[in-house]
């Protein structure tokens, strides 16, 4: 009788010993999902800081491109205000296209190109997007590992238990990168 | 081909690289996405885990071996009761070296190194890449940034913890790597600071400095305690002659041979951590070329060795900081670095991705030995490599950037910057004391008082 209660005890032990400590890797890999979103949000933030000084430096140089600044103006003010990841993720995307377009236009501008104003902004907006990428890089890897757990046997079960669901991948959907699609043979 | 096809949609999901992305294919995604329902994704903390296993297996041998010292410099000194007398004398020692290495080993080995702190004006590049790569690897601190004055190209990381590290770069570095390769020279020294060999090689290192300091007190106290000994015999003391001898010839053995294995140990695994530093480097960047291309302009560089450097914290820089005298297998053995044309053709045959599998792949196709990725790191990993971005560049570049980079290092060391009127730039060094100087070019005086000196940067 007791050898029996014993063994049934050791085994509930071991059971609420691995939920607990499944549970933990689980809130774990969401504070790591979450704070590298957080990284992403500081970055795109500061991307949108970065655009009014852009466009006014380029302003004075750039007299007939009207509509580059207000292609560029209207995706950052529809990204600044996007809620869900989907969304933020579209808008963010269509920022990048106006802003890439508006790095070809300046090509036309060789007065604007010498500004020395303008090429330490130029620095910093290839920097930014560069940290956007990799905060991007890192975020979808976080997602994709947090993903697999609570989808994965045993942790599923404490998943479902404790309703952890699912996060989005940020992906940034721009026109330019569809139009080039890639095609591996061999 | 279809599998190719999959895997690549992966790594686009994955990477979200601009690319490969095209929704076009469309029953490949399926494939792709059950797929990646499967794939097992590493956790740094894995690769972490194997590496601190392999630094406990290495320093339990490193503490045997000087146990062993303390042992046998206790026998010789205080008679055989003395071993432990002589463990505790050895365990102290390293003790407090480790307690200074630990509290302070990072800034005393910036400062043998001869490195300056610098703020974002004065190289902006380098503080942006080092964000990059911070936030890619996701490090819990941005570490601090030093510039060593040196025209050999080179780099280290150091410190004690990610939140407390700092990277180290030359001027010759800066001077001649492009955007992509200081990105892959900086990943590469994150990784280090990400897999914790910053305080591997700190705490390794001292123990190695124990091991020289203690076989050099034995070797030293045999020459003197045999003159002593002598005497003794002669008094016919002990009568233990021949025990007496054996300890003799065992502390010569062990005095000679346990720096000797010390360093061996110490070498072995700087070396593997270098090629997983590589990896990692590769793997941050998505793009193996920039580490590539960097290692190959160091590896092809004529300037002199890099004056800062010793044996000791040799394997912290990114490349050996010795020159090397002769290309013999031996060379192999105490080397602290992988020779760097083989990392280069590792990471050029990383054609397919830039995961640790592929590394891993790439390793074992140049080398032919066993890998030497951790089995943890090697779970299926889709991850496509990035597009250059500054690859195109004119050779007159380089040269506007050496110009560039010297100019720093001037602000750096406090040289003054003067424009004549006649637009004749004049760098006035730091020991020039007169107030006023004259333009070699027109001849007018200019004022050089120090009020306002030049990159006065904390």
């Amino acid at each position: 009788m007791i050898p029996a209660l014993i063994v049934v005890v050791v085994i509930l032990v071991l059971i609420i010993g691995a939920i607990i400590a499944i549970y933990n890797a689980l809130v774990r890999l969401r504070n790591q999902v979450d704070n590298s979103w957080s990284q992403i949000d500081v970055q795109l933030k500061r991307r949108h800081d970065l655009i009014p000084n852009l466009v006014e430096t380029a302003k004075g140089y750039m007299k007939h491109e009207r509509e580059t600044f207000e292609a560029i103006t209207k995706a950052r003010s529809q990204a600044m205000g996007a809620k869900t990841v989907s969304d933020a993720a579209k808008a963010e995307g269509a920022l990048g296209d106006a802003l890439s377009k508006f790095m070809l236009v300046v090509e036309n501008y060789p007065d604007l190109k010498a500004n020395q104003n303008f090429l330490s902004l130029q620095e910093e907006l290839t920097a930014t997007e560069n940290r956007i990428a990799f905060a991007r890089q890192n975020y979808n890897d976080q997602v994709l590992f947090f993903n697999n757990k609570i989808q994965m046997f045993p942790s599923n079960i404490i998943a479902g238990m404790f309703s952890f669901t699912k996060r989005d991948f940020f992906e940034l959907e721009s026109e330019a990168e569809r139009e080039t699609p890639k095609v591996s043979f061999s | 081909m279809r599998r190719l096809f999959a895997a690549s949609s992966v790594r686009a999901l994955i990477s979200g690289d601009p690319v490969a992305a095209a929704p076009s294919q469309a029953r490949p995604l399926q494939i792709a996405l059950l797929r990646q329902k499967k794939c097992k994704r590493l956790t740094m903390w894995e690769l972490i885990r194997a590496n601190k296993r392999n630094s406990i297996i290495l320093m339990t041998l490193m503490a045997t071996v000087l146990l062993i010292l303390g042992a046998v410099i206790g026998l010789l000194v205080f008679g055989p009761q003395g071993a432990f007398f002589g463990l505790i004398i050895a365990a102290a020692v390293w003790l407090v070296l480790t307690f200074i290495s630990f509290s302070q080993g990072d800034q005393i080995f910036l400062a043998a190194s001869r490195a300056k702190p610098v703020t974002h004006d004065v190289h902006p590049q380098l503080f942006n890449i080092v964000e990059e790569m911070k936030i890619a690897a996701a490090l819990p601190a941005m570490p601090k940034i030093y510039i060593i004055d040196d025209p050999a190209p080179n780099a280290f990381a150091t410190g004690r913890s990610p939140q407390t590290a700092s990277v180290a770069v030359t001027a010759g570095l800066l001077g001649r790597l492009n955007r992509d390769e200081l990105q892959g020279v900086i990943a590469h020294e994150i990784s280090h600071i990400l897999h914790r060999d910053i305080l591997f090689v700190t705490m390794a290192g001292v123990m190695l400095g124990s091991i020289v300091l203690l076989s050099h007190v034995l070797l030293r106290g045999m020459f003197y305690s045999s003159m002593g000994s002598r005497r003794r015999y002669s008094s016919g003391g002990r009568g233990s002659g021949h025990a007496q001898i054996v300890i003799v010839i065992i502390a010569i053995v062990v005095a000679i041979l346990a720096p000797i294995m010390a360093q061996l140990l110490y070498f072995a695994l700087s070396r593997k951590r270098e090629y997983l530093a590589d990896a990692d480097g590769a793997r941050l960047t998505r793009y193996p070329e920039g580490l590539a291309g960097a290692l190959e302009k160091i590896a092809s560089d004529r300037s002199p060795q890099l004056a800062s450097a010793n044996k000791v914290t040799a394997p912290m820089y990114i490349v050996n900081p010795f020159k090397k005298q002769g290309q013999m297998k031996l060379a192999d053995l105490t080397s602290t670095h992988p020779p760097i044309s083989e990392r280069v053709r590792i990471l050029r045959n990383m054609t397919h991705g830039a995961s640790f599998k592929d590394y891993s792949d790439a390793f074992k196709a140049v080398t032919h030995k066993a890998t030497v990725v951790p089995a943890a790191a090697l779970a299926k990993e889709d991850i496509e490599i990035r597009r250059a971005e500054a690859s195109t560049e004119k050779e007159q570049r380089t040269q506007t950037q050496v110009r560039q980079v010297g100019d720093i290092m001037r602000k750096l060391n406090n040289f003054l910057f003067l424009t004549c009127a006649c637009g004749l730039k004049l760098k006035i060094p730091p020991n020039y004391k007169s107030d006023k100087v004259k333009c070699p070019r027109c001849k007018r005086t200019l004022d050089a008082a120090r009020q306002k000196p030049a990159g006065k940067n904390p």
